[in-house]
């Protein structure tokens, strides 16, 4: 017997209650793959990552990201990246990067000359 | 919208002790720091375990929660009211879509997420079982359901799994949003007619036990926590969030005239905490184990939206598609 319901749309379906021992309904890979969405707020403001959908091709990924991603607020341009396409650094060698911010030879900070040209300048004065 | 990392009755404290003590202290002091655990990081089986089963049914719980709204988009009272519900529902299909992606980052697919919801294995928000009966119950989720639903995912976004964390964000300001035209549509009713007023006092005195239900069995109730939290996958116990939502909510539907169906709800000045009749948990359990009025309806549903709409995906998809797990 159809489910019975107060929505005259869910009666329309005529739909079946659902049995105690139903079975899988999808099938792995039914839901499609999924695409990296990137937004561009305004023209001159760089990409960022913010999210993904599920689909079968880049066109309607893009589709679907500005139903997703683009829905309010201002947006001037999406990129959709395969998820299979996008190599990824292990976490685990994060500490590759661990020293980088004490490399003060790569810094402007780790310049500094007035201390010198101050006492140069005592010293040749006197 | 969503309500409690409901823990089952039953459900044992997670044993962290038998995994690998040197990662586990990383682990944990990564979190204690404030830092976020990012997919492919590792983590204890408990932790993955119990997120994918928070994160897919509050997603369960977004997708399943459109449908009793979804009920009156044809019949709203005029058209800017239905373009903010048509906009409110779409956002909550998306909040589900931000969820499944980011429980897929744990390693469980969608489709396997979904066909659990579909037999019942996977649970979402007990007070999706209920009937939109009359628009002033639109009134009452749009204000007060996704009030709580805020409450408990401005919690959960602290948390301390990055893509949750970073789905739950957009999704909060999104709520925002949902929690005021609720607010708006609540207030019209609130202000109206005498028989306007009715309809909403009527859908309020049958909301109100489902919405004390919302954020699970009371804490002298519920199962452990403790390891929970100090991963913090649960970042509130579920009564310190409903005292939250009846001090911000109250008021606001007492200051309308309007009432509760409970007569020892009030505050307790000397202590700042409410004062209520405890909800019958008899009702919630059974309605969250399959025998609430809409459950074998909104399951029908979603079944019927999967099937019909098989071969529209099939005719979409290719063949050289390959599935990998979502970066983030
Ligand atoms: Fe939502
Ligand atoms: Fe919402």
């Amino acid at each position: 017997m159809p489910i019975l319901s107060l929505d005259p749309r869910v009666n329309r379906l005529q739909a079946e209650q659902v049995s105690d021992d139903q079975g899988p309904v999808l099938a792995a890979g039914d839901h499609w793959p999924s695409y990296q969405v990137f937004h561009q707020r305004r023209r001159g403001e760089k990409h960022s990552s913010v999210g993904i959908v599920h689909a079968p091709s880049s066109e309607m990924a893009m589709a679907l990201a500005k139903e997703q991603y683009g829905r309010r607020g201002e947006t001037s341009n999406l990129w959709v990246v395969c998820s299979a396409d996008v190599l990824e650094m292990d976490y685990a060698d994060e500490d590759v990067f661990r020293t980088t911010p004490s490399k003060s030879y790569r810094d402007p900070a780790g310049y500094k000359v007035n201390e010198k040209i101050d006492a140069f300048k005592a010293k040749n004065q006197g | 919208m969503y309500g409690g990392g409901y823990v089952p009755v039953g459900a044992e404290e997670p044993k962290a002790a038998i995994e690998n003590p040197e990662l586990l202290a990383q682990f944990e002091a990564r979190i204690a720091r404030g830092e976020k655990i990012e997919p492919r990081d590792w983590m204890p089986a408990a932790y993955r375990k119990q997120l994918i089963r928070m994160i897919e049914q509050h997603a369960h719980s977004e997708i399943i929660g459109s449908l009793p709204e979804g009920t009156w988009i044809t019949r709203a009272p005029g058209f800017r009211r239905k373009l903010a519900l048509m906009a409110k529902v779409q956002d909550e299909v998306g909040h589900a879509q931000l969820l499944y992606s980011a429980a897929e980052t744990l390693g469980k697919s969608r489709e396997d997420m979904i066909n659990d919801l579909i037999n019942g294995k996977s649970k979402y928000s007990n007070v999706f079982n209920y009937p939109a009966e009359t628009w002033a119950d639109v009134a009452v989720i749009g204000f007060l359901i996704d009030a709580a639903a805020i409450v408990n995912q401005v919690a959960n976004s602290k948390g301390s799994y990055g893509p949750y964390c970073r789905a739950l964000e957009r999704i909060c300001y999104e709520e925002s949003f949902h929690l005021k035209q609720g607010h708006s549509v609540f207030v019209w009713l609130a202000t109206g007619t005498s028989m306007q007023r009715d309809m909403l006092q009527q859908a309020l005195n049958r909301w109100w036990e489902p919405i004390m239900h919302f954020f699970g069995p009371s804490d002298k109730m519920s199962q452990h926590t403790e390891t929970l939290m100090r991963w913090k996958v649960k970042m509130a116990t579920n009564d310190v969030m409903r005292q939250q939502f009846l001090n911000m909510y109250v008021p606001k539907i007492w200051e309308l005239g309007l009432s509760l169906p409970d007569p020892q709800l009030r505050k307790d000045e000397s202590t700042g905490q409410w004062l209520f009749t405890e909800p019958n948990w008899d009702t919630f359990f059974k309605v969250i184990n399959g025998d609430g009025p809409c459950n074998r309806e909104r399951l029908a549903v979603r079944k019927v939206a999967e099937e019909r709409g098989a071969w529209v995906r099939a005719a979409l998809s290719r063949a050289d598609a390959r599935y990998v797990t979502p970066l983030a």
